[in-house]
């Protein structure tokens, strides 16, 4: 059984490379897009504690704002 | 009404649900996986070498799919002068680019045993191959231009452009002749593959769109992240 789905009948080598490469995609794609939300998110919390008290009260008053600050580390502060 | 509708609050509300749609994106995927290659019954013809149509169908659907919603909003851009379509055609186009380029490869890989070559210059592959080259020039577009208003008209240009090319892929097979065989799934025609072969194509379908949706809510949450940020630099 485990023979027969590795060599699929002298075609395990097509199949399988399609499938790695599909997976092999997914998982690169996934990565960088998650690296450069994760960066992007650490540069909006790195900039918000640099704030003066004064424009954090300024920014969490704006609307735009109070959306995102919930989705940030900001939040769990 | 698009002025009263909140675009932010809505896709933020979903990127909340990003856990869940990773959760069951994985589940679908891991069923699919297990239909495609163990259960689904080999072709008389192809024998297995039919499994590679799990990955390259959905992979061209879907690429196809998003470049007409790519070039869709972009129609939307210059008619209500909406800064979220932008937002919203930008986030789709990484994944839009990555099934392109996995339909092309996995093609490429199912054609050396059924055609006996890696590559051919007919219609079909050659307009898919056409497709990725409008989804670089798109996703380059972005990157090129510092101004983000230059960028944007650039940009949506070259997706108009490209809906030209989306009927050429879809009707390729029946108005060139073509090693590509025509389309065997049809919407308003009988689908020629049988169910034992049709569920585990759709449940493909499912996971890889999920993953699409998965990677848009990402990219656009990262998109909206780096406007407050170049906001908070203005206070």
């Amino acid at each position: 059984m485990i023979n027969e789905i590795f060599y699929m009948n002298g075609y395990g080598a097509y199949v399988w490379s399609s499938f790695i490469f599909t997976l092999s995609g997914f998982f690169i794609l996934y990565s960088v897009i998650k690296l450069q939300l994760v960066k992007e998110q650490k540069k909006f919390d790195e900039k918000f504690k640099n704030l003066s008290s004064e424009k954090v009260e300024l920014v969490k008053k704006q609307k735009t704002y109070r959306e995102l600050l919930p989705n940030t580390s900001i939040s769990k502060i | 009404m698009l002025k009263y509708f909140n675009l932010n609050k809505t896709l933020l509300t979903i990127n909340r649900l990003r856990k869940f749609i990773f959760a069951i994106f994985i589940t679908v995927l891991l069923v699919g996986l297990f239909e495609a290659l163990v259960l689904s019954p080999e072709d008389y013809k192809q024998s297995d070498s039919v499994r590679i149509m799990y990955v390259h169908v959905p992979s061209a659907w879907i690429s196809l799919g998003i470049f007409s919603l790519i070039s869709i909003l972009s129609f939307g851009i210059f008619i209500f002068k909406n800064k979220n379509f932008s937002l919203i055609a930008k986030s789709l186009a990484p994944s839009g680019f990555l099934f392109n380029i996995i339909a092309l490869v996995t093609g490429s890989i199912w054609g050396r045993p059924t055609w006996g070559t890696w590559w051919a210059w007919d219609a079909r592959i050659t307009s898919m191959l056409l497709l990725a080259i409008f989804y670089l020039m798109y996703i380059l577009s972005w990157r090129i231009f510092d101004n983000n208003d230059k960028a944007i008209k650039v940009s949506s240009i070259v997706a108009i452009i490209g809906l030209i090319n989306v009927p050429i892929v879809k009707f390729s097979v029946d108005w060139w002749s073509t090693l590509h065989q025509p389309a065997s799934v049809n919407l308003l025609k009988e689908t020629t593959i049988h169910s034992s072969m049709l569920v585990p194509l759709f449940i493909m379908t499912a996971a890889f769109a999920l993953f699409s949706l998965l990677i848009f809510l990402m990219k656009y949450n990262t998109e909206l992240i780096k406007i407050k940020n170049k906001g908070l630099d203005r206070l």
